[in-house]
């Protein structure tokens, strides 16, 4: 039940792009269409899985142990950056329709700071195993809701007539805005999280 | 000098990291809810951007083409530890207040950005007033929105109350969607101005 609820804190009430403002370079840039918002959302959901379970087995097993726990940041984005690159040879290999669909997105998960970021939060919450996992799927479940969204909702205001100044970027932002607004009525779904 | 005056010009103005170049949004819309915080953080990024900058440019004949991005990482990273370390011992109130985002300073594109774009090729010198100049104006864009923010949202301006007693203020500023709502309109400004001095010419 508790992890119930941590999962649905995670994806909607704490929505990593709409209130926490994590990954948001990912969530402007790569949100024109419904099939590329749906790609980066799966490549980032696959790697934050991932990633959530290497960086607690590296922090517990190995920085905890030798006492290095201040080097958390450090081990974390070497850990992310060699398994985006694991992963990337991996699905190169086993799977070459799944690596034209995810390819180009997996580079750009590096620096994006949902990633890291969950990390870093699973480490700073003390959270288990299972929980790091839930917590990082939630959000990663978040992050493509979030994405999707924007994407549907970009795809049908391109063609608008909309004031030249806000043409761009900052009618997305705009778009965001109202969109963060509407998450805001998730806040009192789950008490106390 | 006068190479200072133009990398410093070029980070403020003409290549602004958050207005011009977009880059690092998420520390942008995320610590701004007051300028203290804006500041903050802003100079934290200033601080890392100067010493990775000097490291990498030292660096730059060193390290191979094929594995630079992952050792710009540990460096950057490194600073980032030693910021972390400043800020929790002399600033603990805006340590909490800044939270995941410092360690999140490793990620911000701007700095790996820089690296890449100019640190890499350039001595060392100017390579730092480059960190500088694009670091301030981080800064400055940040401040900007922190000072609209924290006055509509609170009233206040650094804390101290500014407003009139019966302005009510707008909660919602200093939330999410004021973050994007800001910057939104900010931008849509600068778009217009840009676009009236084009046609003025």
């Amino acid at each position: 039940m508790n992890l119930i609820l941590l999962f649905i804190g995670a994806a909607l009430v704490n929505n990593f792009v709409l209130v926490k403002f994590l990954g948001i370079c990912a969530f402007l840039g790569v949100s024109k269409k419904v099939d590329t918002a749906l790609g980066m959302g799966a490549a980032v959901t696959f790697v934050m899985g991932i990633a959530s379970l290497c960086t607690y087995l590296v922090y517990e097993f190995i920085l905890t142990p030798l006492g290095l726990e201040y080097l958390y940041n450090l081990a974390f984005i070497l850990v992310i950056a060699s398994l985006v690159q694991l992963v990337e040879m991996v699905i190169q290999k086993m799977s070459p329709s799944l690596y034209s669909a995810l390819g180009v997105y997996l580079p750009l998960i590096t620096t994006n700071c949902a990633v890291l970021g969950v990390a870093v939060l699973n480490m700073q919450k003390d959270y288990t195993l299972i929980q790091s996992v839930v917590n990082s799927l939630g959000a990663a479940i978040g992050f493509t809701l979030a994405m999707l969204l924007m994407a549907g909702i970009r795809e049908r205001v391109e063609d608008n007539d909309v004031i030249p100044a806000f043409k761009g970027l900052p009618l997305v932002l705009m778009i965001a805005g109202f969109m963060a607004l509407a998450f805001a009525g998730f806040q009192n779904l789950i008490p106390n999280i | 000098m006068s190479h200072l005056g133009e990398r410093l010009k070029a980070g403020i103005i003409k290549d602004n990291p958050t207005f011009v170049q977009v880059l690092g949004m998420c520390p942008t819309l995320a610590v701004t809810t007051s300028a203290i915080n804006a500041i903050g953080m802003g100079l934290s990024v200033t601080a890392v951007l100067i010493c990775s900058n000097l490291v990498i440019s030292l660096l730059r004949n060193f390290i191979p083409t094929k594995i630079r991005i992952p050792a710009y990482i540990v460096v950057i990273a490194s600073f980032v530890t030693v910021i972390e370390f400043l800020l929790k011992a002399y600033v603990p109130s805006l340590y909490s207040s800044l939270g995941l985002f410092i360690p999140l300073i490793v990620v911000n594109c701007i700095i790996l950005g820089r690296a890449e774009a100019y640190a890499s090729r350039h001595k060392p010198l100017d390579s730092m007033c480059d960190g500088l100049g694009m670091g301030l104006g981080f800064t400055v864009s940040l401040t900007v929105i922190g000072c609209i923010r924290e006055l509509l949202g609170v009233g206040t301006l650094f804390g101290l109350s500014v407003m009139p007693s019966f302005y009510p203020p707008a909660t919602v500023m200093i939330l999410a969607p004021g973050a994007f709502f800001t910057l939104a309109i900010l931008m849509a400004v600068l778009n217009s101005i840009k676009a009236k001095k084009e046609w003025g010419d």
